[in-house]
């Protein structure tokens, strides 16, 4: 029991300790990436025009609810149409509409998610103001389209079948300030 | 050290085995293990006073329907008439304390940092913990942190004085919901207790990976070693995560970060997911040492081996091993699909299997032994009994559609009190009784011993059995009001509370009683049965034992 052998072995645990702190941070962008593969929560799933091209539509229709929130922004945010109906597999658009009711420029970007949480994976956006930060003029007014399809999986998956509506809801929240967490 | 080895009639031929120091070196910059755990003890005892008269006041207040207390304490808390919001916010900061202090200032210091530091060393045949220095910046971190968390009560934490977010600290309450310095306070408390942790499991890993006697292998440590270094691993990979968590808490609190913000990006569920890859491992924090205290007390008091020791060894590794892969068992609600309701639900159950072999393994040690029913050994009855009753309502938890029910109610609180409040407590009370002479060299009053089992034992059942009523009928836990349909067996469960607080009194007039007029402890008190190194020095042990190392055959 020599005292290098109680440093090594106190150093070990140390390391451990360390590299836990490590993954309990990590589990931050590792939250983020699971989410995004696998739609835990309501994420929505990205796809190419490519993937797009290659979705069949359905003669089975559903409903789908636009949600609009802000945080912390002089804006006015609000979807064009409240809901709509769309084919199972067919590609639609819909448009929200955003103002900057202030007099200095100001750039947002918009969380998103779907509910109920176990349609995220078969919520398919190919375009959307979302993947980018948005900046508004002051007094500007902006359409903002977001071009998506429900994938026709929906209706094979047990936990999903039933859904008759989905609801995508957007919150808007400030960038211009330092940049927030995940 | 193999000077002294080879020189084995030092130890009797000068007397610096219990040379002491002074006494503010001795207990104030203490590196003696011994030492260190009588301070952790002590302190445990005096932070598990203040926890349970803090359930004292919710009992009081949950005794009748409608709020009676809450405005007058507030009131003479801060010095100024309290507002409803303020009274309530009080509540809050209630069960907050409750829970804090009893997790981390309350067992874990005293099952831990006390009973680890007494006899983890003296039963593996070690001189003393491998970094004695690093022991005391542990338990005076403890202390540091406690006052952190006292203090935390009379500053600002949003609604009123103190942190009202509950132990689990969740966002968004913990962060937008609370504001000023209080929770921030509460945080660092976290920080502080938990980095005390850290550095008490490293030294313990250490100690008992390179400090045994000669001939003690693994598998011949006794059972309580090895629930120890088993904790400590959980220590070392649970606490840490805990603390990446509080700390982006803290971001989010003071640095306009939001990694628990839903409303700029972040996911408050994900406060959850880490909150409890942490949590759960540290029920069995709190609970494995127990089982390691029950472990060389059944077999004492039964004269025998215990049965099956490396089946309850490899049981607690087990325990350890799949806590953590059952977190979520704590959060069913809040939106899983039933896929992953159904891993954490097998998952969880799972653990029931090697919780099952320990029991059993306790059983069949009594079995057929000469049982002699000693106030330690009527305890770890107790808690096998009481246990085994929490165990059984864990289970019922564990399925996912259950819970959807049962989630936040006083069900749950039964059940964790079950496993906790009298899991934990029973053998934090089986191991004072069953170690007290070795440590003081004083023996406690075997009448009053039996006493304060029986009173506690009936309080705490009248206490808490009412409680799965309760969570059945759907009372929810954290509210300092209820309609008068649970009034009935709230009241019943106010006076257990005062049963078991006239038990807590026995106790301290037994110690009292002991330290007065207690007969002196010989050196192996209780007889043939206790067979593990403590016994073969004599009560208490000289203030350096094992100069000369003993040799395990």
């Amino acid at each position: 029991m020599s005292v290098t052998a109680n440093t090594k072995t106190a150093l070990m645990a140390g390391m451990i300790a360390i590299g836990m702190v490590g993954m309990g941070f990590a589990a931050v962008p590792l939250y983020q990436i699971f989410c995004q593969v696998t739609g835990f929560g309501g994420t929505t799933m990205r796809a190419s025009e490519a993937q797009a091209a290659t979705i069949k539509a359905t003669n089975k229709q559903m409903t789908i609810r636009f949600d609009a929130n802000q945080r912390g922004l002089p804006w006015e945010f609000k979807p064009e149409n409240p809901t709509e109906k769309v084919t199972i597999g067919a590609r639609d658009m819909t448009v929200y509409l955003a103002k900057n009711n202030s007099a200095r420029p100001v750039t947002g970007m918009a969380t998103f998610n779907v509910s109920p949480a176990q349609a995220g994976q078969y919520f398919s956006k190919i375009q959307c103001f979302c993947f980018v930060e948005q900046t508004l003029r002051p007094g500007e007014q902006v359409r903002m389209p977001v071009l998506f399809y429900v994938d026709p999986k929906i209706m094979d998956d047990p936990n999903t079948r039933d859904i008759q509506e989905i609801t995508l809801s957007y919150t808007f929240y400030p960038v211009d300030e330092e940049k927030k967490g995940s | 050290m193999t000077t002294i080895a080879a020189n084995p009639g030092d130890m009797s031929a000068h007397d610096d085995a219990d040379h002491k120091p002074g006494f503010f070196a001795r207990w104030f910059m203490s590196t003696n293990h011994k030492d260190i755990g009588t301070l952790y003890l002590i302190f445990a005892i005096f932070a598990g006073v203040i926890g349970g008269l803090i359930s004292g006041m919710m009992r009081l207040e949950l005794a009748q329907p409608g709020v009676q207390y809450l405005g007058q304490w507030t009131t003479w808390l801060q010095g100024s008439e309290a507002t409803w919001d303020q009274a309530l916010h009080m509540w809050n900061v209630l069960i907050t304390a409750h829970g804090l202090i009893m997790v981390f200032f309350m067992v874990m210091p005293a099952i831990i940092g006390g009973f680890g530091n007494w006899f983890v060393p003296l039963m593996i045949g070690a001189p003393d913990m491998a970094f004695p220095r690093m022991n005391n910046i542990s338990f005076w971190l403890t202390v540091a942190a406690f006052l952190m968390l006292l203090g935390s009560t009379f500053v600002p934490g949003g609604t009123g004085l103190g942190a009202g977010t509950g132990w689990t600290v969740y966002a968004p309450l913990s962060t937008s919901g609370s504001v000023g310095p209080a929770v921030d306070m509460a945080i660092f408390s976290l920080h502080l207790a938990g980095a005390a942790s850290i550095l008490g499991a490293i030294n313990f890993i250490t100690t008992i990976f390179n400090m045994r006697a000669p001939g003690m292998t693994l598998h011949k440590m006794p059972l309580f070693v090895w629930s120890v270094l088993v904790t400590a691993f959980l220590l070392l990979l649970a606490l840490p995560v805990l603390a990446a968590a509080i700390t982006m808490l803290l971001v989010d609190r003071n640095f306009g970060g939001a990694f628990f913000d839903a409303a700029a990006g972040g996911d408050p569920v994900l406060y959850q997911h880490l909150f409890w890859f942490f949590g759960h491992p540290e029920v069995y924090i709190m609970i494995l040492p127990g089982f390691g205290i029950i472990s060389q007390i059944v077999a004492t008091f039964s004269r025998k081996p215990v049965f099956g020791y490396l089946g309850m060894a490899y049981a607690m590794v087990a325990i350890g091993v799949v806590g953590f892969v059952v977190w979520a068992h704590h959060m069913f609600t809040v939106g899983m699909s039933v896929e992953m309701k159904m891993y954490f639900t097998a998952a969880t159950m799972v653990i029931a299997v090697p919780t099952g072999i320990k029991i059993f393994s306790w059983i069949a040690t009594m079995w057929g032994g000469s049982v002699s029913f000693k106030v330690p050994m009527v305890w770890a009855m107790g808690f096998i009994f009481m246990f085994t009753v929490g165990g059984v309502t864990g289970v019922v938890l564990a399925n996912g559609g259950l819970d959807d029910n049962l989630h936040d109610t006083y069900y749950v609180v039964a059940h964790f009190h079950y496993v906790l409040s009298l899991g934990a407590v029973f053998a934090l009370f089986a191991g004072f009784y069953y170690w007290f002479g070795k440590m003081s060299g004083r023996h406690l009053n075997e009448f009053l011993g039996h006493l304060h089992f029986w009173t506690f034992f009936i309080g705490v059942n009248v206490l808490f059995f009412p409680m799965h009523f309760l969570g059945n009928q759907g009372m929810p836990r954290r509210y300092p009001d209820f309609t008068d349909a649970y009034a009935y067996w709230n009241e019943i469960a106010s006076w257990g509370y005062a049963i078991m607080g006239v038990g807590v009194i026995i106790f301290f007039i037994n110690v009292f009683w002991a330290f007065a007029a207690g007969r002196k402890a010989e050196g192996n008190y209780w007889g043939e049965g206790a067979t593990t190194l403590e016994w073969t020095l004599s009560s208490p042990p000289p203030f350096h034992q094992f100069e000369t190392l003993p040799v395990v055959k």
